[in-house]
């Protein structure tokens, strides 16, 4: 990415062999007033409600304080005391959980889902539609859907399993199907967005390519994995990495549909750490948390881009 | 150019496909349509095993109990409020920092750009706790100030119009300036108009981000006067749990704009959701 746009003469060094001329250091307070006129404002807002207030997290995650008494500085200990809070541990655990369900189902999904809208056939704009549309639920929309529709005595979903013949399922009351529920909700809320960046991918893939393969004589299942899929490859790195970053942050929806519950079985990362800070008034030790949560957050990306790097799917 | 794999099949033959893509379909639209149903179902009705799959009459009572017996109307003037200052601020702002950004030679700029899109690597929880902290000392917190401050600019804007002026041809502001326009009649006059397309996509994405917010609300307003409407529900999903009418009713207020929304700029929408993901 390119950004100088000036023409040369404006951008370049003053040189000693050249005589500044008059007025030029005037001319330079000039161009900076007019730049910091235009980008000052933004500027200062984005920059005073991140940069600030991370240095902030970091000095708060070194101390014990509770917003009201004076704080007081206890170092490494709120990270120590994370690793071995049993409580952190679940949260861990239980977004890892999530994450494993979620990100496989959300990228296989948004394939399928791309694939197969990226068709001329009759009403392919009600298919679209259809998928797109739940994009734009809120989290408090979707959280209370899910409590509607898959509440075990009257819920729509059991409703249908019992039509079917099937066992009632106890859902978001159940420790052990709560996380699942969570996940398909997320799945219809977010389908979209990995079957969007497919379908402009898809619309990449070079048309003589598929042209070739066919005159080849490949069927549409041997054209799509030998062609198709290897083209589609960096899009894949990038929405896994994508859909992960958002799988680890959960907490709308935990929040709205289970608070946490049953038994604790949707307690995330951020679900603790605004527990921690919100409740508890325990700023430093969520602050702790929070910077263990970006940790994570970070090593992941790297992880998943050095690894399509040595297979060589860039994808950045 | 769209890829057709399915076969050579001329257009008019009906497509396997649907076979496929119809049931998904029906699949995606089945909550909304669970939602809009029970938005306007008798009560009693809600509770019934099996639930009648569609209402025996159509009752409104949801609708009345939402709008008489708790703030839900303050609530909704709250989002639009929120929302309304959050598009025209993030139109303006990111706007004009994105052209500087991208076409004004000034000290400092380099730093800028770079120190702004690496805030893009920050996630929001790590925020959390000291934008709290910090609202409540500028008295912000449990008013709707709070809501919307933080909505006022974001570093993805800024990149998004920027790389949008990157991508126009010099010439055109060269030709108003030798005319002797000054930058802010250029930016005006001629740069602006041609940005409809930019400023569309930043709205939309501000309109989606703002409207839904729900865990900095939920932080930052415990007084219910300044409640956002996404915060009111989720408040109702602890306190009213069995009231599904009234949920539902709550539901289809806080999700219909958007979805009427999505349905007249579905081009834009989707255009703008393949930039997030390919250029964010």
């Amino acid at each position: 990415m390119t950004t100088t746009e000036l023409p040369p003469a404006a951008t370049a060094p003053p040189r000693a062999d050249q005589p500044d001329r008059p007025g030029r250091r005037h001319d330079r307070r000039r161009a900076a007033l007019t730049g910091w006129l235009f980008v000052g404002p933004a500027t200062l807002i984005v920059l005073g409600l991140s940069i600030f207030p991370a240095g902030w997290a970091f000095v708060l995650s070194l101390e014990k304080w509770n917003g009201f008494s004076a704080p007081e500085f206890v170092g490494g200990k709120n990270y120590s005391r994370l690793v071995t809070d049993a409580e952190f541990a679940d949260a861990v655990l239980h977004t890892i959980v999530y994450t494993a369900m979620f990100v496989p189902m959300s990228v296989l999904a948004g394939l399928f889902l791309a694939v197969a809208l990226n068709r001329r056939i009759r009403f392919i704009g009600i298919y679209r539609t259809a998928i797109f549309v739940p994009f734009v639920a809120s989290a408090a929309a979707t959280g209370i859907l899910s409590t509607y529709l898959f509440n075990p005595q009257y819920g729509l979903v059991n409703n249908v399993l019992q039509r079917l013949g099937l066992p009632a399922q106890g859902w978001l009351e159940d420790p052990a199907q709560a996380m699942v529920v969570i996940a398909i909700m997320s799945l219809w809320g977010q389908a979209a967005f990995t079957t969007v960046i497919y379908l402009a991918a898809l619309q990449d893939v070079p048309g003589e390519l598929i042209e070739a393969a066919r005159v080849d004589g490949a069927g549409s299942w041997q054209t799509f994995w030998r062609v198709i899929w290897p083209q589609l490859r960096p899009v894949t790195v990038f929405v896994t990495i994508w859909q992960t970053i958002g799988a680890i942050q959960l907490f709308d929806l935990v929040y709205t549909t289970t608070r946490g519950g049953p038994l604790n079985a949707t307690r995330t990362i951020v679900y603790f750490l605004w527990d921690k800070a919100f409740r508890s008034l325990d700023f430093g030790y969520g602050s702790a948390a929070a910077y263990v949560l970006f940790a994570i957050t970070l090593l992941t990306t790297i992880g998943v881009v050095v690894y399509s790097r040595r297979k060589n799917m860039e994808a950045f | 150019m769209t890829v057709d794999t399915t076969s050579k099949a001329p257009k008019s033959r009906p497509s396997g496909w649907h076979l496929l893509l119809a049931p998904v379909a029906l699949l995606f639209l089945l909550p909304f349509l669970q939602m809009f149903l029970a938005s306007v179902s008798p009560a009693s009705e809600l509770l019934k095993f099996p639930p009648p799959i569609i209402p025996s009459r159509i009752d409104f009572s949801g609708f009345v109990t939402l709008f008489t017996e708790s703030d839900a109307l303050l609530w909704l003037g709250n989002t639009v409020l929120v929302a309304t200052s959050a598009i025209v601020s993030h139109l303006v702002l990111c706007s004009l920092a994105g052209y500087g950004f991208a076409r004004l030679a000034f000290r400092g700029r380099t730093v800028g750009i770079f120190m702004i899109l690496a805030t893009i690597m920050i996630p929001t929880q790590l925020l959390m706790i000291p934008t709290y902290l910090l609202f409540s000392r500028l008295r912000l917190i449990d008013s709707l100030g709070a809501a919307i401050v933080p909505w006022l600019s974001s570093a993805f804007g800024i990149f998004l119009m920027r790389q949008f002026f990157l991508s126009l041809p010099k010439e055109l502001e060269e030709s108003g300036l030798i005319d002797g326009a000054n930058r802010w009649q250029v930016f005006s006059r001629i740069v602006l108009p041609l940005a409809k397309p930019a400023l569309a996509t930043l709205a939309i994405f501000t309109l989606l981000g703002s409207w839904n917010d729900l865990v900095w609300p939920l932080i930052a307003i415990n007084n219910d006067h300044a409640f956002t409407l996404q915060l009111g529900l989720a408040n109702f999903q602890g306190t009213r749990r069995t009231e599904w009418s009234l949920l539902m009713a709550g539901n289809v207020v806080a999700t219909l704009p958007l979805i009427l929304f999505f349905l007249i700029a579905q081009k834009q929408f989707v255009a703008t959701m393949t930039l997030s993901g390919l250029k964010g």
